[in-house]
């Protein structure tokens, strides 16, 4: 649990380390902005070294580009083939904020059917705030927005728009119903987080939306071995998030079921264990380098 | 299956590289977008 968090601080520092950026109300602006980050973290922090994949997906989609955005799909589909949402659990600075104020001392709404099906709620939206709007307001209306970034993504309210309208006061003059809106989505959001463990993550975000359908082919991640797997259900009983098998769409990958399986058939990915590669290649090498 | 996603995602990158998307990405990641902080 500690390392998890540790490797959770590390990454969201990282990757959003122009820390100069929160006191001069500034983004940067260097080349490493076109490459694109796993998690959702808003390109318009002021610390963000990296591209939000979904909001390039979002400007592609809302005319930017006018075609497919080869890059931003193949980035998501790298994450999700390598990583699944092990990224939700380990790279996501807004999924680290979520747990963080879960840590304060209230009493917790616990999950239950209610929850497992909230989570189906993520898809509908995600694609139809991400994909489907800003297309459709492309084709048939004034021109394409990111709609899911402008009217619900609460990572860039409190990545973004808290420090720079905090930090710059013309921003903070522009500032008007739209500005009011998100932020009482984000206070709606951190209340609930207070109460329910990742709700965001859980119920509306497209990206765990997203990653979480690769969760069954990814390299790393938990994986559950169904031979010596039970079905006991204790791996469920003690998630915090709604799987109903460890590894499932909705598993973060935190690991926090790994110690709870009696049969011990819960273990995270290692995809090098049956690879040929690299022992058989470097034992090569060495031969002819010793025969040379 | 993994790695026909793998190639699929690499193969993806590298023409979305070559047709400019990683400076498209750039243009819009480097200046502060007023739809994400509220102000449309």
């Amino acid at each position: 649990m500690a390392r998890r968090k540790f490797i959770q601080s590390a990454f969201a520092l990282l990757t959003n380390g122009h820390l100069a950026g929160f006191w001069q109300g500034r983004i940067y602006q260097g080349p490493l902005k076109s490459l694109c980050l796993p998690g959702l973290n808003c390109y318009s922090c002021p610390g963000a070294l990296g591209a939000c994949p979904l909001g390039a997906l979002q400007s592609a989609f809302s005319g930017l580009t006018g075609r497919i955005p080869f890059y931003a799909f193949g980035m998501l589909l790298l994450f999700g083939a390598l990583l699944g949402r092990l990224i939700c659990g380990f790279l996501c600075p807004f999924g680290l904020v979520q747990e963080l104020f879960y840590k304060i001392p209230v009493r917790k709404v616990k999950k239950g059917r209610w929850s497992q099906r909230l989570t189906y709620l993520k898809y509908p939206l995600g694609l139809f705030f991400v994909l489907v709007l800003p297309l459709g307001l492309l084709f048939f209306g004034s021109g394409g927005e990111p709609t899911f970034c402008k009217y619900i993504c609460p990572a860039g309210t409190f990545e973004a728009s808290l420090p720079l309208l905090g930090a710059n006061p013309y921003l903070r003059a522009a500032a008007g119903i739209l500005t009011a809106w998100k932020f009482f989505l984000l206070f709606l959001l951190t209340v609930a987080a207070l109460f329910v463990f990742r709700p965001f993550c859980r119920f509306f975000c497209p990206l765990g939306a997203w990653y979480g359908l690769f969760n069954g082919v990814s390299a790393f991640g938990i994986a559950v071995d169904k031979k010596t797997c039970t079905k006991c259900g204790r791996c469920a009983a003690v998630c915090q998030s709604d799987v109903r098998l460890a590894g499932d769409r909705e598993c973060i990958s935190c690991g926090e079921c790994v110690k709870s399986c009696p049969t011990r058939a819960i273990a995270y990915k290692n995809p090098f264990a049956s690879a040929p590669f690299p022992k058989k290649m470097i034992r090569a090498f060495c031969m002819k380098f010793n025969d040379f | 299956m993994r790695n026909l996603l793998l190639l699929v995602a690499v193969a993806c990158i590298g023409v979305g590289i070559y047709l400019g998307d990683v400076r498209l990405v750039m243009n819009k990641a480097v200046h502060i977008c007023l739809e994400c902080i509220g102000i449309g």
